[in-house]
Formats: structure tokens, sequence, C-alpha cells
């Protein structure tokens, strides 16, 4: 990897976190409604995972959104724009927090049924198996989504039709409120992989350099034909499930020996400990991406709130 | 013309569609290998190949999940569900997913996606075998739902949905598919979102769709020799509901019949009754009447289910009672 390579991952994860930052700031403020749920601390995860996708590669995931946007080549001001509804944002104002998109990026959503884009994902490498597309469709969801039925029903039809898909499971500890081993008969949530034959294998997502190693590996191999796999990648989020969180159902110890695993920071000190870059470096990248997500903000709130007939726009293609 | 039956105007439809464009392929339970569970796809594997006719686990979420992820990469699949009673396993991709994803992100995905599901009553299949929930699926905004009543609308439509860049719910009436009638050759399309007239009458208007238009029918050539000459509006399509045959046609009668298979709290004939009052309140010489299934869940019992099904008899009776 070259030096702007290992840069560009590091001004990524920190744009996230800025951004998710700010988002907190203007949720509270009253100009981001909804749910609005964060990524921060789970940054490693998506920014090892995309880095190394091709843009064939088609990719989807759940609620938890704006970080792979960003990974996905959004712009922060049209991620930021949507946040607040604004015309200019990718959605057009219509989806929010939870629905962000760009597909001529490949991004495939935001998608808030737990669980339902896993069908949707294989449908996906479908497309493309039947017009000989060699792409790989990744489909990212929580440990949560893997109690629900479409997981299963997605999981068998993959490994039925041998379906290019990179199954990745963000295992951060919680679904909602519930911990792992309070809603899932399994601890590892890549036992359930087994269940369908399907190849396995779990990653540090915390280390953004392990998940991306690990993932540019399975790529080629399901790229190569062999047929879905499944990733489970060990997580934590920082923050609340969504905004408005009490939070009793973890103790600020727990939270505290995950904290001194920041994804940041970890990857903060190998930079500079394999002398990639100096702290100045660093620096410049948190400055920029701080320039970034100020633009943003700045954009997003000139922005135009969509015009009253964009209500009744996008029902139909025809008609 | 040839006269021909609904299940072969169906299976012409899909077959031309097929033909004419590779992009077209269907996926469900028993489509291929054993030919359709309704014999509908008989003969598609061997010729079309297991790549374009699909038979899939019986997973009614994957199904359409999939079908709709094959629609986003620019196919035009179509996903057979073998009864639309199964449908409610995969409500949440049909009116969840199907029908809000191009809205939802501002119009950059589209789905052409049809999504063939065989209902109805009549056949001793028990409760949860024998539904005729369409106007459940018509409530939502961005699936487009059709129900053709005779042969020929059920080939044009179904061309014109495989054709369509919208997902569409196209329901077939499994006691439908004997019934014969003509149908156009080759290309032959009907637009999506256009009632019409069937038969034209001048005393009272029947409003009615799929294999209510039969019963409509046999109603309307009994009450004939009494002299009472009934027009029946066939809707075809209960979202977009085209409501302009039916306001014409009662503006004529000034009254009206509405009969569904469905039951009749807020079911499609609230729908078509609430529009008259509401756009032609000043043409009403009678009040409406809705014909419309017991509010039960349909029994075994042959004559307890016949019982709870509309039969002609009712059409009749509702007739007069507007007259």
């Amino acid at each position: 990897m070259e030096k702007r390579e290992y840069l560009d991952l590091y001004h990524q994860m920190v744009v996230i976190r800025r951004l998710e930052e700010r988002s907190a700031e203007l949720y509270q403020q009253g100009k981001i409604g909804g749910f609005l749920h964060l990524y921060i601390g789970q940054e490693a995860v998506s920014t090892g995972l995309i880095s190394v996708r091709r843009p064939e590669d088609r990719i989807i995931t759940a609620y938890r959104d704006h970080g792979v946007a960003i990974n996905c080549g959004l712009s922060a001001r049209e991620v930021m724009a949507e946040l607040l509804g604004k015309v200019t944002g990718c959605s057009r104002g219509k989806g929010g927090s939870m629905h962000l998109a760009d597909v001529k990026k490949n991004f495939w959503g935001g998608h808030a049924i737990v669980g339902a884009h896993l069908p949707i994902a294989a449908g996906l490498a479908l497309g493309d198996v039947y017009q000989n597309n060699k792409a790989v469709t990744v489909c990212m969801f929580g440990d949560g989504a893997t109690n629900i039925g479409y997981f299963h029903e997605a999981l068998n039809l993959s490994k039925v039709w041998n379906l290019p898909v990179l199954w990745v499971c963000e295992n951060n500890q919680y679904g909602m409120g519930t911990a792992v081993e309070r809603a899932s008969a399994v601890s590892e949530m890549r036992q359930k992989a087994d269940g369908y034959g399907m190849k396995s294998e779990a990653v540090n997502g915390m280390n953004v350099i392990e998940v991306r190693e690990v993932s540019a590996r399975l790529y080629e191999e399901i790229r190569n034909g062999s047929g879905p796999q499944f990733l489970e990648v060990i997580t934590y989020r920082f923050r609340g499930h969504s905004m408005g969180d009490p939070e009793r159902y973890r103790s600020s110890e727990e939270v505290k020996t995950w904290l001194e695993n920041d994804p940041i920071g970890i990857y903060h000190r190998y930079l500079l400990e394999h002398q990639i870059a100096s702290e100045e470096e660093l620096q410049e990248q948190i400055r920029l991406a701080e320039e970034e997500i100020n633009d943003a903000v700045a954009f997003a709130e000139a922005s135009p709130e969509p015009p009253a007939e964009e209500l009744f726009q996008h029902i139909y293609v025809e008609g | 013309m040839a006269r021909i039956t609904m299940r072969e105007a169906i299976s012409q439809a899909l077959w031309e569609e097929m033909e004419r464009d590779p992009s077209v392929f269907i996926l469900g339970e028993e489509v291929g290998v054993w030919g359709g569970t309704y014999a509908v796809t008989k003969g598609f594997y061997d010729h079309f190949g297991p790549e374009r006719v699909r038979d899939t686990p019986i997973a009614e979420a994957v199904i359409i999940g999939a079908a709709i992820g094959a629609a986003l990469t620019g196919l035009r699949p179509i996903a057979e569900l073998m009864t639309i009673n199964f449908a409610f396993s995969a409500m949440d991709h049909i009116v969840n997913q199907a029908a809000k994803l191009h809205y939802m992100f501002g119009g950059q995905m589209i789905l052409p996606l049809v999504i063939r599901a065989v209902g109805g009553g009549g056949r001793q299949l028990g409760a949860t075998h024998s539904q005729t929930p369409d106007a459940v699926f018509a409530h939502f905004p961005g699936l487009k739902v059709v129900a053709p009543g005779t042969p020929a609308d059920a080939k044009g439509l179904l061309k014109a949905a495989i054709r369509s860049q919208d997902p569409v719910l196209f329901i077939e009436h499994a006691t439908l598919y004997q019934t014969r009638g003509e149908v156009p050759e080759g290309d032959y399309i009907v637009p999506l979102g256009k009632s019409t007239i069937q038969r034209e009458g001048r005393h009272v208007t029947i409003v009615t769709y799929s294999k209510m238009l039969e019963i409509s029918t046999k109603a309307a050539d009994q009450l004939a020799k009494e002299g009472i000459e009934v027009e029946i509006v066939d809707l075809r399509s209960l979202r977009p509901l085209d409501m302009a045959p039916v306001l014409e046609s009662f503006k004529k009668t000034n009254r009206a019949v509405i009969v569904e298979e469905g039951w009749k709290s807020y079911g499609v004939g609230a729908e078509v009754a609430s529009r008259i009052y509401e756009e032609a309140f000043d043409y009403v010489d009678a009040p409406i009447k809705r014909v419309a299934q017991a509010e039960v869940p349909l029994p075994y019992n042959r004559t307890l289910e016949q019982m709870a099904l509309p039969q002609v008899e009712d059409v009749i009776k509702a007739v007069k009672e507007v007259l």
C-alpha cells in the first residue's frame, strides 16, 4: 500500500468520526429529525472493508449507514444534507439518516428494517451472475439481524445458488439494548454460517488494516467463484443504539475498556510506530476532515427545503 | 383471434416476453421442473433453461427480496407466489421494500418487477389458502396492483406489467384459469391503470373485477331477460385506480352495485363507493350497494364456503334493491 492510501484510510475514519459528532450536535439542536444511529467506534469496519472493493462491487447495509456512505465515496455534503432533510441530499431529503444511497457509486442503501436487506443483497448478486458480471455483493448487517428469518432465507439461497455475496456481520455486542447472549442461541455469529455449509471467519473490527487484509482476500476468493462467505467483525459502538438511548444495559467500565481500543487511536499509533506518517501529517488529516465537515454542515444548512412538488414525485417511474 | 383459456393467455404472455427480452426471467416455487403448480409455466424449464426459470426454496421473503435485488441490477424478474396467501410471509418485501425503494431513495432505485400471485376462494382449501386480500395490497402507494377478469386482459396486462418500470402485483384467480375467451395473438398490450366498460347497459352500473366479473356477467344475463340492462365496469387495475369509466357510467345510470370477492370492510367496494359519492354525488338516485364475501375466515365445507362467497343471486338481489 502506498503512503497516500494509508493516509486516505485515516482521513476517511476521521471524517466519519467528525460527521457523527456533528450529527449528534445537530440532532440535539433539533436540526436532524427522526432516528439517528451513530457509527462512532465502528469506523474501521466499513473503512477497511470498502477500501478494497472494485467499482463493480455492490455495497448494501443496514440503518447505521453514514460511515458506509462516506467510504463508498458519497460526499460529506450530500450525506449531511440528507440528514437535514434537504433536497440536495443523496435521497433528495426523502430518505433521511437510515436511507442513504447512491446507486451510481454502487451503494445500494441504507435499509431500516432489520434483516430485510439481506434477501435484496442475494438478488443483487443474482443479477450479477445472470449478467455474467464478475462482481461481489457486500452485505453488512448487525448481530441482531442474525436472529430474524430473512437472514436465514438469504444465507440459504445464496449457498444453494452459489451467489457471490460477502455476508459481513458487524457484531457490536448489542441488538439495540439486548446483549448478544440474551438474544442469540450461539455466541459467535459466524457459527450460523456453518448451518448453511458456508465458509466463515472472524476479524478484529477495531483494526482497519486487519479488516482490509481479510476483506481483500475474501473478495478475490468470491470473485473467483468460491460462493458466498461469511465474515464476522468484532466491534463496538461507543454511543447508544440511537440518540436518546439511556444505555442501562451496559456498564461504564465496559464502555471504557472498549474506548481504550478506539479504532482511530489504534490506527494512529500504527502509522506512527511503522513510521508511515508523522504526527504533523496526521494532524493535517484531522484538520482537513474538520474543514470538510464544517463545509458539509454549511452546505446542508444553506440548501433549500424540497419544493412542494417533490412530495408526489418518485412514487412511480411511469404515471 | 384464438379462443384460449386464461391459463394459456398468461402462459403465452410470459413465453412471448421471455422470447422478446433476455432480461426477463422467472423465479418461484415449483415454476421449473414441476412446470408450475397451476401448470402456467409448463414447458418453460426445458425451453428457457434453469437460469431463466429458477426453482426456489419455499421461502417467500427471499423470493421477493431476491427479485427486488435482481430488478435493481436492471433485470426484469417475474416472481411467482404459489398463492397470494403466501404473500404475507413476504409482506415486508412487497409493501415495505418493493413499494418504497424508488420513492425513499429519491428516485434513484428502479424496480421493473412483476409478482404473480394466485388468489381467490371456492376450492375448499380452507381459511388460510382461500383469501382475496387484493385491497390490502392496493392500499400501498408505490405498488401497482392488477387483477384481470378475462383471458385477453390477462395477456395484455401481464405484458404491460413485464414491460413496466414499476413493481406490479399481478393477481390471478385460480377458478378463472379454465375460462375461455378471444385473445389477440402476438404483441397485445392492455395499459396498466385503465378501467373498461365490459358490457353496456342503461339501468344500473356494476363495478367489479377478476372472478366477480364472471359472476356479475351471469347476473346481468339473467336480469336482461327481465328487461333490466346492466352496464359492467371492469376495474382491472386496483392501483392506480381509474375512476373515469365508473363515473361516466354512473352519471348515465345513477345507480351502482359494487361486486368484489374480498371482505366488505375496508374493501374495494368501500373505496369505489366513496369516490362515487365524492365525485358524483349530484347523480346519486339510490344508495350504492356492495356485494362481498361474508366476514368470516372462509370455511372448508363446500356449502358453507359457497354461502360466504358472493353468488349470482346476491348480485341480482342487490341490483333490484338499487333500482
